[in-house]
Formats: C-alpha cells, structure tokens, sequence
C-alpha cells in the first residue's frame, strides 16, 4: 500500500520483522518502517484483539505499539529504526517480563 | 400526603444501588435520588478487592458480616450476570498479604492471633506462608518477600462492571433512578417522608440514606446520627499486561483486562484533585519489591479518591427512632458488602425492621458510649 519516494536516497538500515530481514532507511520510525515493508504489521490490541496499524505517527493514538528488541508497548512512531534492531509484531497485551 | 415510591434511596453509588436493586429484587416501588457524574464518588474510585482477611478487629459482628458477604459474592455475580448479561468479573480464588519483612510477618501473625481470640468472631481460614510456600502460588515474587498472609475467601471484582450492572439491574427492575436529584431536606410528616431535591420534591413511605460521607449531614434531618472520617487514597495503574497475578494481593491487583492496580495509602488529606508523589513513590516501590517485573511496566495513570469511612472503621446501620422508616447505611466496603446489601439489608428494609441479632452491634449508639477507636479497615 505504501510506496517510498524514488528520489529518497537515505542510507539504508536493515532490519528484522518478525525473523525476516527488512531494508528501512536512515530516520525512519520503527511505523513507518513497518508501513513501508510490504508485510503484514497488524497488532493486536489489548482487550478485544482488534487488528490494528500505525495511525496518527505523532505519538498519540497508541496504535503503533510494538515490541522492540524485546520490550512490549514501544511506541514506533516515536522510535528511529537502527541498524539490527528486532521488531515484533505484539499479538494483544504486553508480557510482564519483555 | 401521596406516597409515590414505598422507598427512596438517597445516594446511587455501590451501596445505594445494591440496597435499591435489592429492594426492586422483591418487588418494591423504589426511586434512587443521586448526585450526577460530577459527585465524589467511591464507586468509581476504589480498589475493587472482596476481602475479609484481618478485618473486624474490635467488632467481632464485622467479620460475621464480611464472611458472609464473601461468601454471598458469587450468587450476586451470577444473578447480575443473568440478569443484565455484563460479566462482572469475580475471581475468588483466594487473596495475599505480602510482607517485606520479619516483623512485617510476625505483625500479620499477631493480627490473626487477636482475631481468632475474639468471643463471637467466626473461624475462617487464614494461612501465614513463608517465601517458599508463597512461591508456589505466585511464582513471581521478589527475593526481599518474607511471606504473606492468605486467605482462601479473598478475592476481587471489576467493580466499575459492578456498578454498571447493578444500574443496569435497577432499571430492569423498574426503579426508578434520577440523577442531579442531591437531597437538601428531609421532613418526615404523617407517616411518610419529604425530599426536597435540586428538582422537586419527592415523597415516598420510608428512606435509606445512602449517601456515603454526605450522610453525616442528611442523618440529623431524620433523628439520625452517622459520623464519618473520611480518609484518602491514591492508586497506581499500569498498562494492560499479559496474565501474571493469579491471585490478588492486598495493595497489588491485575484486572480481568490486563491493567495493574497498586494501592492503597490512607491519608488524612482529602483533596482528590491531587496526586502526592512522595506517597505514590513509596507505594510503587513496596510493588517493585513485591513483583520486581512490575518494574518493566509503564504507569498509565495515578489517581487519588476519598473513602466513605464511618468514625470507627466499621458500618453504621440503623432505624431512626423519632422517624420510624428512616434507614441510614454507612459503610467504607462496599464492593465487599455488595451482596449482603443486595440480599440482607433491602428485605429487612422492606419488613421494616433491622434484625437486632444480625445488626445490633452495627448502631450509632456505640459512639455514644465511647470515642472507639479501632479501625475495622485494616
């Protein structure tokens, strides 16, 4: 769905999703990386398991929230992608330890 | 003067609603006059927990009460369930008190000893757990943990669902509930009382005054005395977590949708527009010490809350003498109580008369004998 701009020559930062490797760019959010990946990103939420994406990407809604290098509940639009950084997709609530 | 309803219950929060969906329950004609969303209200702003551990110290007809109360819960939840289809989520498997220290365990022992050396208490069981025993049960405590106290009756609700459902419940029943109706005056004429409310007046053949600390003013109107001592308490919430907590803990519960609470303090400021920092830090801490994951969490809100306290700890219930007809309820557990409120005190209201046996020590009267000073809360 979304597209990247041809002219955009920013380093790129591969990442993993979900075990696979993604190619993002420098300054990139860990959303809009996911956005742009081609993949299934849906979260689930919290109580009703509602399929969720990223939505306002100012760090309001709360629908971003993603798990990063193992901690749950990171917003993604409020985090620049690094190099080897390892998302997951968060499947409903956080886990107490992660 | 017409009798429009055989009862007003003046206060729509927890306990007011539980005694009028009660009394609606066996067919009375009832109208609930209440604040509106802007009351102070303990319904939405308490700990959930149904417990009885440690409580009745001082009062051994407390803990008859509480038992009975625990033990009356899972009808409640089911007849609400039934009856409105909204799952209130009561988990009785059992509740902890955690200690932090030897002496902190040793304190716990001590209470129970009193307790069980009441004359007229009732036996419930009570374990003390060392850090081992506990482990078992709540696999993840942290190394500081001395032990607990743990009481097979304990339990918690979604208390908000509770709320919703016994409102829910009300109207089902065909009470009639009317909010921004706050109660200014009360005049007990022929028989029947007059409440003059912020729209109009309302009569009706006998009145419960459920109003939580408010009724420290409306008691007198009607021959009546409740005197109260409210306290307030600040509560940590974190985000929705996976299930860790099997079991609820006196000061740390998770919600049947994912969300911790950490609770509770009791304060002698009774501004709710407040959070106080110092006392939040020292409650978060305890938690961190007492599940050290908790640490991994991110608070999503604080808040503070007034508690509806009668003076001493324990509930007020009693009929006026000057205006026969007139009940006043008083009570800090009302979640707790909820169904002893629903299935005891609406009958008896309706009969006209509280049992002396059951409720005698719960009257006004025992302030007249003695400033008491134990409090049936801890």
């Amino acid at each position: 769905m979304f597209k990247r701009i041809e002219e955009d020559r920013r380093k790129p930062v591969e990442i993993t999703v979900e075990g696979q490797r993604v190619t993002a760019r420098e300054g990139d959010t860990v959303a809009a990386a996911l956005l742009a990946s081609g993949l299934d990103v849906r979260r689930r939420t919290a109580v009703s398991g509602a399929p969720r994406l990223p939505y306002c990407m100012m760090g309001v809604c709360f629908d971003c929230l993603v798990t990063i290098d193992g901690v749950g509940n990171r917003q993604g639009c409020l985090v620049p992608v690094r190099e080897g950084m390892k998302i997951e997709i968060q499947k409903g609530r956080r886990e107490i330890g992660r | 003067m017409s009798r429009e309803y055989d009862v007003a219950v003046v206060g729509g929060g927890l306990l007011g609603s539980a005694i009028a969906w009660g009394l609606g329950r066996i067919g009375q004609r009832v109208c609930v006059l209440d604040e509106g969303d802007i009351a102070k209200r303990a319904s939405r702003a308490n700990f959930a927990l149904v417990w009885v551990q440690s409580k009745g110290l001082g009062m051994p007809a407390y803990t008859r009460w509480t038992v009975h109360g625990a033990r009356s819960w899972p009808r409640l939840a089911a007849e609400l369930q039934e009856q409105t289809g909204l799952d209130v989520c009561l988990q009785q498997n059992g509740g902890f008190h955690i200690t932090l220290s030897d002496q902190e365990l040793e304190g716990r022992a001590e209470i129970f000893r009193k307790l069980r050396a009441q004359p007229g208490g009732v036996d419930y069981k009570i374990e003390i757990l060392d850090h081992a025993q506990m482990k078992q049960m709540l696999p993840h405590i942290g190394p500081e943990v001395t032990g607990a106290s743990f009481c097979p009756l304990d339990g918690h609700v979604n208390s908000l669902r509770t709320f919703r459902a016994l409102h829910t419940g009300l109207a089902r029943f065909g009470v009639e509930y009317r909010p921004e109706h706050a109660v200014s005056n009360i005049v007990y004429e022929n028989g029947a009382f007059r409440l003059t409310t912020a729209q109009g007046d309302i009569a009706a053949g006998k009145i419960v005054l459920a109003a939580g600390n408010a009724n420290q003013v409306l008691a007198p109107m009607v021959g009546l005395e409740a005197p109260m001592g409210p306290t307030r308490g600040q509560v940590i919430v974190t985000e929705r977590t996976q299930p860790f907590l099997p079991h609820p803990v006196s000061t740390i519960r998770q919600t049947d949708e994912g969300t911790v609470m950490i609770g509770d303090s009791k304060e002698d400021l009774l501004d709710d527009t407040v959070t106080n920092k110092g006392i939040t830090s020292v409650m978060a801490d305890r938690a961190e010490r007492m599940f050290p994951l908790l640490g991994r969490l991110n608070v999503v809100r604080s808040w503070s809350g007034i508690r509806v306290m009668p003076k001493d700890g324990f509930p007020i219930y009693e009929q006026s003498e000057t205006c026969p007809g007139a009940f006043v309820a008083c009570c800090h557990s009302g979640v707790t109580l909820a169904a002893n409120h629903a299935y005891e005190i609406a009958p008896m209201i309706a009969a006209g008369a509280l049992d002396e046996t059951r409720l005698g020590a719960f009257t006004v009267k025992r302030f007249e004998k003695s400033e008491a000073k134990s409090s049936g809360y801890y």
